[in-house]
């Protein structure tokens, strides 16, 4: 099996690895970079856990071959925490208690940051449409686009 | 399990071509969202080498030349959404964009990639055939560069297999800038908007001028192997006037020609029902609005 070494920066951090041509940024970032915060929910791009930001756009990463990653930088949730616009969304969530089990909150946060970004005040239709690419089969949705909303206003 | 044992990711178009003429066995690798689920799912075999085309310049932008819009094929369903120039001339593309996935998927997934997948449903290729795309291909057979071009609706062979020779790369797709008067529509039918692959889709355009409907063209998706052309739905319209005796049987001679088949996201009868009912509606919608 061809082995592939890339060089790229994890969360503003240089980083080298070597991976399997065939392996997803997904299995990447959480087996061989070690950072779990990123989720597999699908893996074929239907439940948006695993979005990241890959030179600021927002991807599924489970959908991304890891050698793409190749000289670009790549923002998973961890890297949010030291993010000024990821902490104020972070801590709208826990504020609104848009959290239940947690498993799609990563993705969510990661994808209400590229939208935040493009759109500083949406409304709430524009956040249902920026966020279905994201599942979620606990809360119903209405906390997390409360969440989105509340933090966009601050 | 795979045999893929090589990897590159050529820098230009010309170092692609060679080495796709050399290597002879090569998955090609644009935006992956397509690739990877397919091959974990089995349904695509990697071959030797997996050449990675996203560091290709040549087969990005978007930009206007003469009279026609060329998209490179690496543009990503975001970027062509966003483009002004598409904006301003093919706002057909944008809207069909708005339906195609999810954010992210949009981030990610290429025009060209789209068109290579060859999916009776891909959500670009019915907008595309109806405002008259070519795509343009690129092979380097021996030591000169050789470039040909052909209409989008004879690209397509078969449900993932199109006329791409092996050694080839789709470098674009160029639209041509529609005239005054041109009037278009996309509409996509599935059981939720996002992220859903489409039951039917189907395409219309033309040029409306003195109430009469002209250059008419109709494209239909997830109907047959290909997207298709809907000929004798053109035929019923073509010169005509957008009246109630014309969009009727035009919706009939779409419902006619036809031939869906039943599978997981709809039954063949349904789709024909769907095919009739969505041709009435965009045709009253554009008769109503023009």
């Amino acid at each position: 099996m061809s082995q592939q070494t890339i060089d790229f920066t994890l969360n503003g951090v240089p980083t080298r690895v070597s991976v399997p041509v065939q392996m997803s940024a997904l299995e990447m970032i959480r087996n061989v970079a070690g950072l779990t915060g990123t989720k597999y929910g699908c893996g074929e791009g239907e439940c948006g856990a695993c979005t990241i930001l890959l030179d600021g756009v927002s991807l599924n990463s489970c959908l991304l071959f890891a050698v793409e990653c190749d000289g670009r930088q790549v923002t998973t949730v961890e890297g949010l925490a030291d993010d000024p616009l990821g902490r104020r969304i972070e801590k709208a969530f826990v504020d609104a208690g848009a959290v239940q089990c947690g498993f799609c909150t990563p993705g969510m946060v990661v994808q209400a940051r590229q939208l935040l970004e493009r759109t500083p005040h949406p409304s709430r239709e524009e956040i249902q449409r920026g966020i279905e690419g994201n599942l979620c089969r606990c809360t119903g949705y209405v906390k997390i686009i409360d969440a989105i909303e509340a933090a966009s206003k601050e | 399990m795979t045999a893929l044992d090589n990897y590159v990711a050529p820098t230009s178009l010309e170092q692609a071509v060679v080495q796709l003429q050399e290597l002879g066995e090569v998955t090609i690798l644009a935006g992956g969202t397509d690739l990877m689920p397919q091959s974990h799912a089995g349904r695509v075999k990697f071959k030797r080498t997996l050449m990675n085309i996203r560091r290709i310049p040549e087969l990005r932008g978007i930009a206007r030349e003469d009279d026609e819009i060329r998209i490179g094929a690496l543009t990503t369903i975001s970027e062509m959404m966003a483009h002004p120039l598409v904006r301003e001339h093919l706002p057909l593309l944008v809207s069909a964009g708005d339906h195609f996935a999810s954010d992210q998927i949009r981030n990610a997934g290429t025009v060209g990639g789209n068109i290579c997948n060859a999916s009776p449903a891909g959500d670009t290729l019915v907008p595309l055939m109806v405002l008259g795309a070519h795509v343009e291909l690129a092979s380097k057979p021996d030591d000169t560069l050789f470039r040909r071009s052909m209409p989008l609706p004879e690209f397509f062979v078969g449900p993932g297999k199109t006329r791409l020779a092996p050694a080839e790369l789709l470098t674009a797709v160029r639209i041509p800038i529609p005239p005054k008067g041109f009037v278009a529509r996309f509409h996509k039918f599935g059981t939720r908007p996002a992220l859903d692959i489409s039951a039917i889709s189907i395409g219309v355009a033309g040029v409306l001028k003195d109430g009469k409907f002209t250059q008419v063209r109709v494209a239909f998706g997830a109907v047959a192997p290909t997207p298709v052309c809907g000929c004798a739905t053109e035929e019923a319209l073509e010169g005509r006037k957008l009246d109630a005796a014309t969009i009727a049987a035009a919706a009939k001679a779409a419902q006619d020609e036809v031939h869906p088949i039943s599978d997981v996201r709809a039954s063949a009868w349904y789709r024909k029902e769907m095919i009739h009912n969505m041709t009435k509606r965009i045709l009253e919608d554009v008769s109503a609005n023009h």
